[in-house]
């Protein structure tokens, strides 16, 4: 088959540019298999993340031509002809080349009040195939935090990371919200300290994800209408107490010993 | 403490790898209120074991009643021809049906049966319907909630962190391990009185394999120049079932849970050719017919099993001799069929990562068409020789746990059983090193002549101007082993790959890494070589020690198995302690199996 030029960027956190390298492109290839061959001939020393190379572990998340892709899963004859050019995602500081730093996420999940359910009963829990299954969509996440690159309240506002959790965390807690067992309540600190308010529903995540979960639609917005009904309305405030007595706060909660 | 030039850390109990034995057993050692601290060298949450897909084998009975621990155990013995320590497969039969209903405290989502439990699929070699799962990815559900647990516990966890060595302190005791950061290139020790070895498998060192980057075998490697035992290292499983095209994700995983869903396999004459290949000891339990073994699918106790779900050394060796005989497909595999048996529906939701990984890597649509599929290297049965109870090496103060420590699964695993196997080993792994610092024996000094001997070596490649591409020597590697190590061995391949494997060590000797130490991946791969070199001798020692065929261990030239083999494990240790030194093979014994566990073994139902 013909050859194709890859445009990568090569730096660190002090800057860097885009270094070209033109080779043979085989049958069925995606991006990282041009990746690879880079490294283990022209450039050993050229950094990407990644490992299951099958979509699964959500490591080798990058840009390419500009929109952030997994480069396992993107074939290049899927691309447009002509070079193409990759580049480490933009809201992350850059560690080098095509590796960010994404910490940020890490601390995120660490600010997640934990799931809290009720204790267990002899032979485990009943639940019913129609109640979890919301939950096992936002648990598809593979946590490649291509949502959180795309998503502008962060990209092009690096201040705001310390008080917006971002699209990837909001289906986590709309999991936790969600899932049946559950008996944490955290909808104060998602309003307060997770900055769900900013979401302007632009659904750049929705269109961005791998998994392809209904970020905006099936999370965001119903984790922003629970909010807005928990605050501003006393009466689904109270119905909801009443349904869901066991609801506990969120500080009320850490303070329990875990199961 | 340490006079320790580098970032220095000191933990109760340091646990090498974040998938699922490595995360079970942090939970456990914390909870015990020790100091606890995990250390991976990919980042959180990315290791292999959100490869798994198919499922968690545990007896629940939540679909067949009539399933128990003890045929959980048989199934488990039988699958590994016997070759299994029955202590390990006791325990882990009896204790994984409360690990899992654990995962689901810690806020898991598995798929429910109508009356709301846990829903178990069929799988190769498990009698009765066993497998807890979520769709076709339960490993991510399993590593997810781990994580999520580990992370509300506060254990420490330190990402991209390479281990190159551990550490002893005089007595000749666990004392740590020493590393460097993939990001800085710096190096780190971490003095810890026990250490608990959770790294996973060694595929890497194989063409075609499913496994990712990181299975270089750093633990059984570790393990084996600390002074511990690998015991049955011959026994590699090749899974029946990977992608075989395109090219670039050939070996690619494609899950058992195809054929326990309904799938078949057919060679290019359209024959579903299982049927032919039904061993002595499973044609008791196996249709005969493909009318028998359809009425299975829809009610078990119709027809006996269909033998697509032998075990899975069976139907790889199966695939093989199909391809050998010249009636494979195109891109030299078999064909594996669901499009003519199961609605796109049934498809699309029982296995929908198998739908897009097919749909979107090799432009197959598996509702419509019949996959192209041939054996890759899967999975290491062989590891670290532990005591079953407590995970505990021979070296005080070193534990292992899940894929790296041997002995639970004998010569052949069943699928499912690695899953559980995770939770089951890594807990009592926890608890193992837990109770040894407890104990207060354990090191207090830290061999600092260790740490600077392991730095030297990782330095080295960067003072060699013009020695060899650290990616050279993989690839060649990876092509010999596959060549002379792979899934039919004889005498002959193995000899010749022993004198190679001399070849690469005195290349691996002479590798030259370009660049600096932050982030480059040449200079990651060159500290992987050792690993990848020593268990590569080990498998290819053990697999010339057993003369016979046995599980995942097949010789052409000894093509059954011999029955005095089948009471000895070969054990493997390093006269020198150094990635280069010759390794000792000897004969070590199996546990005797008691008598009311044998009376298990010998139903024939």
């Amino acid at each position: 088959m013909a050859d194709v030029t890859m445009r990568v960027w090569r730096g660190d956190a002090s800057g860097g540019d885009f270094e070209s390298f033109t080779l043979a492109l085989n049958e069925g290839e995606v991006v990282l298999d041009l990746i690879h061959r880079i490294q283990a001939t022209e450039a050993p020393d050229l950094a990407c993340r990644w490992n299951c190379k099958a979509g699964k572990c959500g490591s080798c998340s990058a840009e390419i031509n500009g929109k952030p892709r997994l480069m396992c899963m993107t074939r290049m004859d899927t691309l447009p002809e002509g070079a193409v050019t990759v580049t480490p995602m933009k809201a992350f500081p850059v560690i080098r080349d095509l590796v960010t730093d994404v910490t940020f996420n890490y601390v995120q999940a660490a600010k997640v009040p934990a799931f809290l359910p009720p204790p267990m009963p002899e032979g485990g829990y009943r639940m019913f195939q129609e109640d979890v299954e919301r939950g096992q969509e936002f648990r598809k996440c593979i946590e490649c935090f291509m949502c959180q690159d795309v998503c502008h309240v962060i990209r092009d506002h690096e201040e705001n990371k310390t008080h917006y959790a971002g699209p990837r965390f909001f289906i986590r807690y709309a999991e936790l919200e969600m899932h049946p067992l559950d008996q944490n309540d955290r909808r104060d600190l998602i309003r307060e300290e997770m900055g769900l308010g900013y979401c302007n529903i632009t659904k750049c995540c929705t269109e961005v994800c791998p998994e392809h979960i209904k970020i905006t639609d099936n999370a965001i917005i119903p984790l922003k209408e629970r909010i807005v009904d928990a605050h501003y309305d006393p009466v689904a405030w109270l119905g909801r107490k009443i349904r869901r007595k066991t609801k506990t706060s969120a500080a009320a909660a850490a303070v329990q010993p875990a199961p | 403490m340490t006079d320790s030039p580098f970032e220095h850390h000191e933990y109760d109990v340091l646990i090498i790898g974040a998938g699922g034995a490595g995360l079970r057993a942090a939970i456990e050692a914390k909870r015990r209120g020790l100091k606890v601290a995990l250390v991976t060298k990919s980042l959180l949450g990315k290791a292999h074991t959100v490869m798994a897909e198919g499922g968690i084998a545990a007896a629940m009975g939540n679909v067949q009643s009539e399933d128990n621990w003890m045929v959980h155990f048989r199934d488990t013995m039988r699958g590994g021809k016997y070759l299994n320590n029955y202590r390990m497969a006791e325990l882990h039969a009896k204790e994984s049906p409360d690990r899992v209903l654990e995962l689901e405290q810690w806020g898991a989502l598995f798929d429910r049966t109508k009356d709301g439990k846990i829903l178990q699929r069929d799988f190769g070699g498990h009698r009765y319907a066993r497998l807890a799962h979520v769709g076709d990815r339960t490993g991510l559900e399993l590593i997810r909630t781990l994580q999520q647990k580990v992370v509300s516990m506060n254990v420490d966890v330190f990402m991209e962190c390479k281990v190159l060595k551990l550490v002893h302190d005089q007595e000749g005791r666990i004392a740590g391990c020493v590393g460097y950061w993939r990001a800085s290139g710096e190096f780190v020790t971490f003095q810890a009185k026990s250490v608990i070895l959770a790294t996973g498998g060694i595929g890497k060192s194989w063409k075609f394999t499913s496994n990712s980057w990181e299975s270089t075998g750093d633990g059984h490697a570790m393990a084996l120049w600390a002074g511990a035992k690998l015991i049955d290292m011959e026994c590699v499983q090749f899974h029946p079932t990977g992608m075989v095209w395109p090219l670039s994700v050939r070996g690619l995983l494609v899950t058992e849970g195809v054929r326990g869903d309904g799938g078949v396999l057919r060679n290019s004459l359209g024959e579903r050719f299982m049927f032919n290949y039904v061993a002595p000891m499973f044609r008791d339990e196996t249709a005969d017919s493909e009318e028998e073994a359809d009425k299975w699918y829809d009610d078990h106790d119709a027809g006996r099993r269909p033998p697509e779900l032998l075990p899975r050394d069976e139907v790889a060796r199966a695939i093989n001799t199909e391809v050998k005989a010249g009636r494979g497909t195109p891109h030299g595999g078999v064909y594996l069929d669901i499009a003519t048996r199961r609605t796109p529906e049934f498809i699309r939701r029982r296995l929908p990562s198998m739908y897009h990984q097919f749909m979107e890597l090799a432009g197959v649509d598996i509702t419509r068409e019949a996959m192209e599929i041939g054996p890759t290297c899967h999975y290491m049965m062989g590891g670290v020789q532990v005591d079953a109870d407590s995970e505990a090496t021979i070296v005080p103060g070193l534990f292992a746990a899940g894929e790296v420590a041997g002995g639970m699964h004998g010569a052949n695993r069943l699928g499912g059983n690695s899953l559980s196997d995770l939770i089951v080993f890594g807990r009592r792994a926890g608890l193992g090193a837990a109770d040894y610092v407890e104990a207060g024996h354990a090191a207090t000094t830290f061999n600092q002549g260790e740490v600077d001997d392991a730095v030297h070596e990782a330095l080295a490649p960067f003072d060699r101007a013009s020695g060899e591409n650290p990616y050279d020597i993989q690839r060649d590697l990876q092509d010999m082993m596959q060549t002379n190590v792979g899934i039919i061995r004889n005498a002959s391949e193995l000899d010749a790959a022993i004198h190679k494997l001399d070849e690469f060590t005195e290349r691996v000797k002479n590798v030259s890494v370009k660049g600096g130490r932050a982030y480059n991946p040449g200079w990651n791969l060159a500290t992987d070589l050792p690993s990848m070199i020593s268990v590569s001798k080990c498998v290819t020692l053990g697999a010339t020690m057993r003369k016979e065929s046995r599980g995942g261990h097949t010789r052409e030239d000894f093509p059954n198995p011999d029955p005095e083999l089948a009471k000895v494990n070969f054990a493997q240790n390093s006269t020198g302690g150094n990635w280069d030194s010759p390794v000792e093979v000897v004969e070590s014994p199996l546990l005797a199996v008691p008598a009311e566990l044998k009376a298990l073994l010998e139903e024939t139902k």
